[in-house]
């Protein structure tokens, strides 16, 4: 038994699959359903702290939005390059497979990066899980923006390691750790990436385990299932772009 | 077959991968099994203490010392959380559903063998975490298995709410990610790997109990993780997420703004789905039983499979009603508890189809089948207080009495336990290929039985009378004085059912090794786990993958050979 996944017996030894799917493709859509009510539970705790704080505070403006929409785009394109992606590899052309991921990964990290330097600038204003500088008396800005961000960025950052490590195999070990030090020692302390860096680290440690425990050639299977997430993670910024953003903007006259 | 190669060859050797990192889902069902069975005797360790507490509040204890009304609660917490989440979760679904939800349906393993691993591995990790709780700074937390904020989410609100909080929060979270998995892995599993023949309307019951239940877990979960991870972050970065302004011992708190509903709301949206997770799969096992050992078809397969997915959905909708007193809307405490009275109705077809099984039957009474009906008569026993907590009216006096401890002991505590107990009764032939004891396993019955009534039927009066629940000393309290005989008798009988258990143990550990060697199919049952060898072979069939042509309760059917018919049996390829 070395495979992870037992796969779908052939040859009508098994009814058919219920929803005509194999298993790896049924076992993602679960996790993105569990997910789903992760991020909802998420939100909810957001949407409750707003409706009992009125006064909520709203210092999102024109640099914060131009900022978010620019992230935003970079996500909307980076699924769209998923999709071609997964075109490709459904067309079996392997290296246009490759280059289409490597794109979306590119989006993916210029989306935590621009993420990463707003989370630098917010500290930097003295916001903080526990307080904010615009209002004294509703504490949960700070707490409901950091969890809520932080916790899709950590998805959008295994989703980067996750294609990369679909797309490069073994070879994108190396390109992780010396990300990992780059972001480390090349950032100073006080920023969000000297920190978030340790991720990748982690990150690379459990891809390594993976590869090394079951080293395979990744189909076409896999780069759709890498794709099911991918789209995930964009739709679930979708609802934290409005939400989280767009609520908080100041709308002066 | 690719699956078969995967599967085909030997098992693997060597102790560590075949007993500890094994990959197979009868060593890690077993796993499970164990894990839960060292968790049920702590937990009912905790329990005797807090019964010995209740009465002898001032009786000095060897090895544990005097009992302090904080140290109670700190027993009350991790007894609740062990049992739920150790025992009730992780038996009944993780450790019978994996042995034999595979088999039930013919396929050689799970769908993800290595997260199955990976989940139980998990499971165990929370499980020590939890254990180390009670080595903490500060002992045990004490905000009880509920974890009610602002309570749990202060590190200064109480002894045991310093690290020992912690530990208790980081358990939760990870047991959830390995719940996830499990989860996951078993749906999937239905789904994708089901053997020729077996369609959805053919499986058993146990394994439509084991999915319903999976797809609970998934959903469940999932939000359980987020409510721990937000109420570390409370605890621990001074996000105020559960925690309004607040003074503790006269120092105003840094929190502001937050609201302990949220927990309330986020914990029982988890919660109420949590106590079927716990219930359902029993209730498979009953099914199964009642129609084997009644040696007839189940009464209405059907309603059974259509009453178990509408317990599923309504049990995502009235996590309310244990809310009723924490001043809702009148509105949405209507809408709750309408919602809540409907389940009454699937859970009634489930029981009345249970007793249509039996009406007329000639039941063999063996030891697994009387766990079967004792789990009927403590799920009739048990729910029948449910509707009557699930109006606002009365639940407002009843509401964190003695009543509700009743309540839910009768039903999720014992009857989720026998359901365990049938189902080890009934499979440990196959699991262990040995016979359980018989005599041993009637006596065990009766006392547990009459025991279990006998602790919790009285907590119905206490708490009528006015018993509140998660209070450490009654002794002194003048308008208790009249209820001291009841708790006493209570604390005997507990004192007695547990000490019925190791009736158990011996019979369980003595027939592993000595009892008579069991045959492939010595109950005469019909399903698939019944047509491989004693224990079965590492790919469960030997090589091949079952052709079904049966429904799984084809007993007495008119014209056959035998008084049932086997799943596989081609013969007579008629019915169903
Ligand atoms: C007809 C079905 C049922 C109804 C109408 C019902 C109703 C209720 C209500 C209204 C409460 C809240 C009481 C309070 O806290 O004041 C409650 C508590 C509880 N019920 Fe049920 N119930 C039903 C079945 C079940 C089942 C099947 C289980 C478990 C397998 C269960 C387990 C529990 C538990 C564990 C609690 C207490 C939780 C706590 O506060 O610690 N109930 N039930
Ligand atoms: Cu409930």
């Amino acid at each position: 038994m070395s495979d992870m996944a037992v796969p779908h017996g052939m040859a009508g030894e098994f009814e058919p699959s219920l929803f005509g799917a194999y298993s790896k493709k049924i076992g993602m859509w679960l996790f993105l359903l569990s997910d789903t009510l992760t991020f909802g539970a998420l939100l909810f705790a957001y949407s409750y702290g707003r409706i009992s704080n009125p006064d909520w505070p709203t210092p999102f403006h024109k640099e914060s939005i131009i900022n978010a929409t620019i992230m935003t785009g970079c996500l909307l394109s980076s699924s769209l390059t998923m999709v071609l992606g997964v075109l490709a590899a459904r067309r079996g052309d392997r290296s246009w497979t490759r280059n289409w991921i490597l794109f979306t990964m590119f989006f993916g990290v210029a989306f935590i990066v621009l993420h990463g330097m707003e989370w630098t600038k917010l500290i930097a204003e003295g916001m903080t899980p526990s307080k904010n500088p615009w209002s004294s008396t509703v504490q949960q800005f700070g707490g409901t923006f950091f969890t809520l961000t932080g916790m899709h960025m950590m998805h959008v950052t295994i989703g980067v390691i996750y294609l990369g490590v679909v797309a490069l195999r073994k070879k994108f070990l190396p390109i992780l750790l010396i990300c990992w030090l780059a972001a480390w020692l090349g950032t100073p302390a006080d920023s969000v990436f000297h920190v978030g860096a340790h991720v990748i680290l982690i990150g690379a440690i459990v891809a390594a385990m993976i590869m090394f425990l079951k080293p395979k050639d990744y189909d076409a299977h896999d780069v759709e299932i890498a794709g099911l997430y991918w789209h995930f993670v964009d739709l679930v910024w979708m609802f934290i772009f409005p939400l989280v953003y767009l609520m908080s903007t100041r709308i002066t006259g | 077959m690719v699956a078969q190669d995967a599967h085909a060859h030997a098992g693997p050797q060597g102790f560590i991968r075949k007993y500890v990192f094994s990959l197979d889902h009868k060593v890690i069902g077993l796993q499970y099994y164990f894990l839960a069975l060292a968790a049920v005797f702590v937990g009912m360790f905790l329990s005797l203490l807090m019964r010995i507490h209740m009465i002898w509040p001032t009786a000095i204890l060897p090895l544990v010392g005097e009992i302090r009304p904080e140290t109670y609660l700190q027993l009350l917490t991790m007894h609740g959380t062990i049992m739920v989440f150790f025992v009730l979760t992780t038996a009944p679904q993780s450790g019978f559903g994996n042995y034999f939800l595979p088999i039930q349906i013919g396929a050689p393993d799970m769908a993800f063998p290595v997260l199955n691993m990976l989940s139980f591995w998990t499971t165990f990790v929370a499980f020590v975490v939890m254990l180390a709780a009670f080595f903490a700074v500060g002992g045990a937390p004490l905000h009880g298995w509920t974890g009610y904020a602002p309570l749990s989410a202060l590190t200064n609100s109480g002894p045991g709410e310093q690290l020992g909080a912690d530990l208790w929060i980081t358990s939760i979270a990870i047991f959830c990610i390995a719940s996830l998995m499990g989860a996951l892995n078993f749906i999937t599993t239905v789904l994708d790997l089901r053997a020729k023949g077996m369609t959805m309307m053919r499986m058993p019951l146990t394994c439509w109990a084991w999915l319903i239940t999976a797809i609970l877990g998934l959903l469940a979960f999932g939000v359980l993780l987020s409510a721990g991870i937000l109420l570390l972050l409370d605890r621990n970065l001074g996000t105020s997420f559960y925690v309004p302004l607040v003074v503790v011992n006269g120092q105003v708190m840094g929190h502001k703004g937050g609201s302990p509903l949220l927990w309330q709301h986020l914990f029982w949206f988890f919660g109420h789905p949590e106590v079927y997770i716990a219930i359902l799969p029993g209730m498979g096992v009953a099914s199964q039983l009642l129609s084997t050992f009644a040696r007839k078809p189940i009464f209405g397969y059907k309603a059974m499979v259509y009453a178990i997915m509408a317990i599923g959905i309504l049990g995502f909708v009235v996590w309310g009603h244990h809310m009723f007193m924490s001043g809702m809307s009148p509105y949405s405490a209507f809408a709750f508890s309408i919602m809540t009275m409907a389940i009454g109705v699937p859970s009634a077809i489930k029981t009345f189809n249970w007793l249509g099984t039996l009406y007329k039957a000639k039941i063999r009474f063996q030891t697994p089948m009387l766990y079967a009906i004792g789990f009927v008569s403590l799920f009739v026993s048990g729910g029948l207080s449910g509707p009557f907590l699930a109006q606002p009216v009365l639940d407002i006096p009843l509401h964190d009495t003695a009543f509700v401890v009743g309540h839910f002991h009768l039903i999720m505590g014992v009857a989720a336990i026998f359901g365990m107990f049938a189902g080890t009764y009934y499979w440990f032939p196959k699991m262990f290929g040995r016979m359980m004891n018989e005599s041993l396993g009637r006596i065990h019955f009766v006392f547990t039985l009459i025991g279990t009534y006998c602790i919790f039927m009285p907590m119905h009066y206490l708490g009528m009378a006015g018993q509140p629940r998660r209070y450490s000393q009654f002794t002194e309290v003048a308008y208790l004085q009249h209820l001291m005989p009841l708790n006493r008798f209570i604390t005997y009988a507990a004192f007695v059912t547990i000490a019925a258990q190791v009736i158990f143990v011996i019979n369980l550990f003595w027939s592993m090794f000595k009892g008579p060697k069991a045959s492939d199919n010595p109950w005469e049952s019909t399903t698939l786990e019944w047509t491989t060898a004693t224990p079965p072979p590492h790919d469960n069939f030997a090589g091949h993958t079952p052709v079904v042509y049966h429904g799984p309760y084809e007993y007495s059917v008119p014209g056959a050979a035998k008084d049932y018919v086997m799943q596989t049996d081609p013969a007579g390829v008629t019915a169903h």
